[in-house]
C-alpha cells in the first residue's frame, strides 16, 4: 500500500524550560521574573507522574522532535507547548510569557523543521491581551491556530471571550482547544473533583460542555469563517450530544433563534476532533461510534507526542474505513485549518476529499 | 357526509383553543378572530393533546442576541416539549420535512345553510338561527 500523507494536528515540543524564555522577555519582565525567582518554578501542566505513558510515551520518548516526526510519518505537524505559564494570574506577566513560549516555538522548532506548523498560545482570562498576542503573530503563516486549554472560568462560548474568536477567523486561524486546565480553575463544571480518577475522566465532559455553549451561544453564526478543533478531546461521545442538542432545540429554539438550523448541521465543516486518544475500546466500537456519527469527516489524525494513548507503534486506530483514510490522516485537516489549505507545501500533499456525488 | 358540526360561533371566544371530538377524532380547535382552525389533537411528537398549547409565533434573528418577533399567533406551541405547529398547515417548524400533525378545513356556516346542507351535526345541537363552526374531515 502506498504511504498516505499525514498531517498529525496535535504534536507536543518539549516545554520550553523557563531559563530559555528569558532571553524573550523585556528588560522589565526579565527582571520581575529572576529577582522573584519565579523561573526556578518548573511550570509543568501535566496532572501526570513524568514516566507515565500519558507524559511521555515509552517508543518516542528522548527521540529528538525530527525523528519524532520521521518515527510517526509525519508530513506536517502542528506543534504546541502547553506550557504552565498560562496559570498565572498577573495578566501581564502571563501574557509576556506566553508570547516568550510563542517566540521561543517559532526560534526552535517553527525555524529548525519545515514540516512543524505553530499554535498561537493565549490565556482566555484576558480577551485584550490575547487579541494583542493574535495581532503580532498572525503575519507569521507558519502559526495556523489559536491555542486555549478546556478548563475556563466559563465556557468558551460566552461574549466575554469574543474578541479572540473574532481575532482568530479574521486571520485565518483555526481555533484550537486542547484538554487539561491551570489548576485554579476547576476541570468540571460540576465544581472540583477529589481524585486524578475523577480529573481524568471528566475531560471529554468538558469537552462536551464547550460543544453545547459554542452552539448556544451562536459563535458558529457570529463568527461564519470560525474553524474549531478539540485536541484531546476523545469522540465517542459526541453522537450522544448531537443527538441530545437536535433535540432539544426543536423545543427552545425560540430561546435561541441564531439556531436556524439543528446543531448537529451548523457544526458541519466547522468542528472537527483529534483521534488520540481513541476512546472506543477496539475496532469493532470505532465502527459503531462512526455509524452513530455519520462519517469521518470531523476526524483529524494526532499522535499527541510524546504522550502514548495508543499501542502499539502508530497512533491511527483501527476500524476506521480504509476509503477515508486519506482524508482522515490529511484531507480532512485542509478543512479544518484555512492556513494550512492556503500553504501550498501542505495542500500539495493532501488533495480535498472529493465531493460526495 | 364529512363535514361536521363541532361549535357554535356564539360559544366559542376569540383565541380560545378547545378540544372538541367528533366521529371519533380529538379535534384541537382553534379561534382567531373570525377565523377557526383545526388540528389533530395530538402532536406527532410525543403525543401531547395540542388543545393544551397556546398561540405564538416564530422568531426570527439576524445573529446571536438579536430576537425577531414575527408570525405572530399563527402558530401553535405543543404543551409538553414546546414544538410549534403552524396552525394553517399542522407543519412542525423544526421539522417541516418529515413531522406534521394533521390539519382540518374549517369553515362558518348559518343555521339554516346547515339544514339544507350535506352536514352532520354530531356534538352541536343545530337549529336555523345562529352560525356554526363546521369541520371537513376529509
Amino acid at each position: 500500500m502506498t504511504r498516505l500523507p499525514r498531517i498529525d494536528v496535535d504534536f507536543h515540543v518539549p516545554q520550553a524550560p523557563m531559563a530559555d524564555l528569558l532571553g524573550y522577555l523585556d528588560t522589565y519582565f526579565r527582571q520581575q521574573v529572576t529577582d522573584r525567582e519565579i523561573h526556578t518554578q518548573p511550570f509543568r501542566l501535566s496532572s501526570y507522574p513524568a514516566n507515565s505513558p500519558l507524559t511521555c510515551g515509552a517508543v518516542l520518548a528522548d527521540r529528538p522532535v525530527p525523528e519524532a516526526l520521521d518515527a510517526l510519518g509525519s508530513d506536517i505537524a502542528i506543534a504546541s507547548d502547553l506550557h504552565g505559564v498560562v496559570s498565572l494570574h498577573n495578566p501581564d506577566m502571563r501574557a509576556a510569557l506566553m508570547s516568550a513560549v510563542n517566540d521561543h516555538l517559532a526560534a526552535t522548532w517553527l525555524d529548525t523543521d519545515p514540516r512543524l506548523r505553530g499554535s498561537i498560545y493565549v490565556s482566555m482570562e484576558d480577551a485584550d491581551l490575547a487579541v494583542a498576542e493574535i495581532e503580532r503573530l498572525a503575519p507569521d503563516p507558519r502559526f495556523v491556530q489559536v491555542l486555549v486549554l478546556a478548563a475556563q472560568e466559563a465556557p468558551h462560548g460566552q461574549r466575554r471571550f469574543w474578541p479572540i474568536w473574532e481575532a482568530a477567523a479574521r486571520h485565518g486561524l483555526t481555533l484550537a482547544i486542547h484538554a487539561g486546565g491551570v489548576f485554579r480553575l476547576a476541570p468540571s463544571v460540576a465544581g472540583w473533583p477529589a481524585y486524578q480518577f475523577e480529573d481524568y475522566v471528566i475531560q471529554s465532559q468538558t469537552f462536551e460542555n464547550i460543544l453545547v455553549s459554542l452552539i448556544g451561544e451562536g459563535v458558529f453564526q457570529k463568527f461564519p469563517d470560525l474553524r474549531v478543533v478539540f485536541l484531546e478531546s476523545g469522540f465517542a461521545w459526541l453522537p450522544m450530544t448531537l443527538w441530545r442538542m437536535d433535540k432539544t432545540w426543536r423545543g427552545t429554539r425560540q430561546e435561541v433563534p441564531w439556531l436556524d438550523r439543528p446543531p448537529s448541521e451548523i457544526i458541519r465543516d466547522r468542528v472537527f476532533v483529534s483521534l488520540i486518544p481513541c476512546d472506543p475500546p477496539g475496532p469493532d466500537e470505532v465502527r459503531q461510534v462512526l455509524t452513530h456519527l455519520g462519517g469521518t469527516d470531523m476526524l483529524l489524525y494526532a499522535s499527541d507526542h510524546p504522550h502514548r494513548q495508543f499501542d502499539g507503534h502508530d497512533p491511527l486506530p483501527e476500524g476506521l474505513p480504509e476509503a477515508d483514510l486519506p482524508a482522515i490522516l490529511a484531507g480532512n485537516a485542509l478543512r479544518a485549518y484555512p492556513r494550512l489549505a492556503a500553504d501550498p507545501a501542505v495542500s500539495r500533499l493532501a488533495p480535498r476529499k472529493q465531493e460526495a456525488v | 357526509m364529512t363535514r361536521h358540526v363541532v361549535a357554535r360561533v356564539d360559544d366559542f371566544p376569540d383565541r380560545a383553543i378547545r378540544r372538541v371530538e367528533v366521529a371519533g377524532k380529538a379535534l384541537c380547535l382553534m379561534r382567531r378572530g373570525e377565523a377557526f382552525f383545526a388540528l389533530a389533537d395530538r402532536c406527532p411528537h410525543g403525543g401531547a393533546p395540542l388543545s393544551g398549547g397556546r398561540f405564538t409565533g416564530t422568531v426570527e434573528s439576524d445573529g446571536p442576541g438579536s430576537y425577531r418577533m414575527c408570525r405572530m399567533d399563527e402558530m401553535l406551541k405543543c404543551p409538553w416539549h414546546g414544538w410549534e405547529f403552524d396552525i394553517r398547515t399542522g407543519q412542525s417548524w423544526s421539522d417541516p420535512g418529515s413531522t406534521r400533525t394533521r390539519a382540518f378545513a374549517t369553515e362558518n356556516v348559518e343555521g339554516q345553510e346547515l339544514v339544507k346542507g350535506p352536514y352532520v351535526a354530531e356534538t352541536v345541537p343545530v337549529s336555523v338561527d345562529g352560525r356554526y363552526v363546521v369541520v371537513d374531515l376529509g
